[in-house]
Formats: C-alpha cells, sequence, structure tokens
C-alpha cells in the first residue's frame, strides 16, 4: 500500500520500512555521542566502522561522507548529523549537501526565507506542472 | 493546591543555544531573534513558576532507535546536559521535582495515558535550549524542571488529537496535586523546517503564524491536523509542532495570549514563541 506521505517530494520519512533499513546506520552514528569513540573513529575510520554490520553501499556512503545517499539507504538526519558534528560541519553544511547547492547559496536561500513551500507541496502537483 | 499559571511554546533550534553558548545573540544575525525573545524573558521573570514541564523531543541523546517510546516523563532528581557530539553545553545541571513528577506519571497511567517513566536521563537542546531561551544564563535554572519527552522522530509520532488530549491529563493532574505551586508548561520544537532530502530548507511562514493565531483562537481545530499535513507544510522536522499541543492541551480553552513572536530563519527553521496566561 503507498503511503500518504510518498508524495511529498525529496522527502524519506522515518518509518518502520526506513528504519529496518537504516538501523545499524543510524546505531553507529549514535556511537559518536561518546567522546572515545569519536577518538576512536578519528584514529582509524574504517576499522571503526567495521565493528558495526552495516551495508558496503552504507559504509562507502559514511566513508565519501554522501549525506543524500546516507539518508536513501536508510539514514536519519538526526543519526546522520552526528557525523556532520564528528566533521564540525553545519545542518546548513549537510541541508546544502543533501539538495545539491553550495553552503554559501543554502545559507542566502535560508536568509531569504527558506524554501517556498509552492511547488515543493506533491509529487502529483510537480507532474502536473 | 498546584495550579498552573503559563504555557510557553517555541522553538528550540540547537543553533539558538549555541549562540547564546558563544556570545552571539547580538550578532546582526541573532540579535533580531533575541530582540523579539526579550519580552518574554521580562515576562516570566515577573510571572515566576516554581516548576516547568518541558514538552520536547530527544535526538538521539538520552534515547534511542533501540527503544522508542512515545511519551517518557522524567522523574529523577536531576538531569544533565546531554553530549550531543559537541560535548555537553554548559548550562546549569536541572533540578528535579521527584514529588510533582511521580504524581504525574501516575494520575496519568491511571487515567489511561501510559507514560514511560524514566528515572535516569540527560537532557539535550530539546529541553536546554527552551530553558536558555527563557531564562536566559542564570548559574542555576530559576525553577525545577519536569522533562517530558514525545517521539517525533520515528514515523508515527503520537497524533494532534493525542497530543492535545494528554495536555488536557497533564491539568488534571495538576489540579489534582496537593502542595502549593505554580507550574509552567512549555511546549517546544518546530515551527516549520525541514532539514532531510532534496526538499532541506522548507519554511512556511504562512503556515507558522497562521498555527500561532490558532492557539489562541481555536485550539480545538488544530486537534484535527494529520500527519501528512504537518509533513507536507511545515516539513518533516515541522511535525514536532505537536508538542505545542499538549501545552495548549494543558491551558484552559480562553487562556489569555500575552506574547507571540515569529522570526525566519533560525538556521534552517522558522522560529516562533507564544506565551499563553492560564
Amino acid at each position: 500500500m503507498p503511503k500518504d506521505y510518498q508524495d511529498i517530494p525529496g522527502t524519506y520519512v522515518m518509518d518502520g520500512r526506513h528504519c529496518r533499513l537504516g538501523y545499524q546506520l543510524n546505531m553507529f552514528c549514535l556511537s559518536l555521542n561518546e567522546a572515545a569513540n569519536r577518538e576512536a573513529f578519528r584514529a582509524d575510520e574504517g576499522a571503526y566502522l567495521a565493528q558495526y554490520p552495516v551495508t558496503p553501499a552504507q559504509r562507502t556512503a559514511v566513508l565519501e561522507r554522501d549525506w543524500l545517499g546516507m539518508l536513501q539507504l536508510g539514514g536519519n538526519i538526526y543519526y546522520t548529523f552526528k557525523l556532520a558534528i564528528f566533521d564540525g560541519r553545519s545542518m546548513q553544511y549537510v541541508g546544502a549537501a543533501m539538495s545539491g547547492v553550495t553552503e554559501d547559496s543554502f545559507r542566502e536561500m535560508m536568509i531569504a526565507g527558506g524554501r517556498s513551500v509552492e511547488g515543493n507541496r506533491s509529487k502529483k502537483e510537480q507532474a502536473r506542472g | 493546591m498546584a495550579k498552573l499559571i503559563c504555557g510557553v511554546g517555541t522553538s528550540h533550534v540547537p543553533a539558538i543555544g549555541a549562540a547564546i553558548d558563544n556570545g552571539k545573540t547580538q550578532d546582526a544575525y541573532w540579535k533580531p531573534l533575541f530582540d523579539g525573545y526579550q519580552p518574554a524573558r521580562d515576562w516570566i521573570k515577573d510571572n515566576k513558576p516554581d516548576v516547568v514541564i518541558v514538552v520536547f523531543n530527544d535526538h538521539a541523546s538520552a534515547f534511542s532507535l533501540k527503544l522508542i517510546p512515545t511519551f517518557i516523563i522524567g522523574v529523577a532528581p536531576e538531569f544533565k546536559p546531554a553530549d550531543e557530539g559537541y560535548g555537553p553545553r554548559k548550562v546549569p545541571t536541572a533540578q528535579g521535582d521527584p514529588d510533582f513528577a511521580w504524581h504525574l506519571a501516575e494520575h496519568l497511567i491511571l487515567n489511561e495515558f501510559d507514560m514511560t517513566i524514566a528515572n535516569e536521563m540527560d537532557i539535550d537542546h530539546g529541553c536546554t535550549v527552551p530553558l536558555s531561551i527563557m531564562f536566559g544564563e542564570p548559574e542555576q535554572w530559576p525553577c525545577k524542571i519536569v522533562p517530558l519527552c514525545v517521539n517525533v522522530i520515528q514515523y508515527p509520532a503520537p497524533t494532534a488529537k493525542r497530543c492535545y488530549d494528554l495536555g488536557r491529563e497533564i491539568r488534571n493532574a495538576v489540579e489534582a496535586y496537593g502542595p502549593d505551586t505554580k507550574v509552567a508548561i512549555f511546549g517546544t520544537g518546530g515551527m516549520s523546517h525541514q532539514l532531510q532530502g532534496e526538499r532541506a530548507g522548507l519554511v512556511n511562514a504562512d503556515y507558522d503564524q497562521n498555527f500561532l493565531r490558532m492557539l489562541t483562537s481555536d485550539p480545538e481545530q488544530l486537534k484535527t491536523l494529520s500527519h501528512v499535513e504537518l509533513m507536507r507544510e511545515a516539513g518533516t522536522e515541522g511535525i514536532e509542532l505537536v508538542m505545542w499541543l499538549i501545552m495548549r492541551g494543558a491551558m484552559s480553552l480562553d487562556a489569555k495570549e500575552i506574547y507571540s513572536f515569529y522570526h525566519v530563519p533560525a538556521s534552517n527553521t522558522g522560529a516562533g514563541l507564544i506565551i499563553l496566561e492560564d
């Protein structure tokens, strides 16, 4: 059964399917809440990540900091943002990366009032033009 | 007897906390927001509660996907600021109110709101930023804190109606509490924002401002908001607005609006604040 919220464009709702897909990826991200884990990850990202049974695609997305990819592979923004905090990145940096613009232009968009909801409500509406 | 004196709705954007912690509140970017907060700070100084129920969501700090309770009430004697990956915010440890919090938990469960009870929990920006917004940077928070966490990260969050009804029962619980206690309730989060996906950066100021107006003019209508409408119009993370409805449900229907303020942007978010006096 398609869900009503699947019609919202550019949006990945954290439903049960998404949670199952990304559970291990998100729990890896969560581990970065602890300073000792941050140090271990900093010392050897690949070895640290190997402790978590993430998929090869999730592993690549983490190591390459593919923010949209992590989201598409089950990541949740509050969890993957732990990795951005680790990198010293802001939410605007991550938002820019996921929406395919530079951080400066994302910041300017926000100062100008943010992304408009007009034209961004519905995939069906977008398809009709 | 205990009495609800006011309800506050406010965003809890982490960058607002960082602006306070790093002395940037008078920078050009932040000044309009903090100027807008000042009347609220002045008001609550003159109308000081003994205890605040802070309704917020934990952001993968004290809780995680490992276990996802819908409503959690903190009954601990104190709540430390959480390490969200930057090290904990340098704000006071919040003093709890175990007598009152246990009274709330028992009353709510016996009246069919099946709360999860937390004897230990750290509080993240969802709770500490609203305290900073309202109380500034004191050595100690000026009142006791009862944290009430709501799951809004894992779909589905509790419905708007369920949140509003929980607020009604919190009001009953407060009125059934014997000790003379002035209680405030903060509903936090939102307003419109979407942090994730290609639609990141969505803000819907018209929607937010209408929501602020309806909190006073037609709160019962807000009970009918669906998740898909909230996510579509206010962004996936805008669904946090259901937590404002717990605050609204706890206030009398004809609660008086003392102050309302709205500003875009605070980082990626439409930031609102409202004070309702009971």
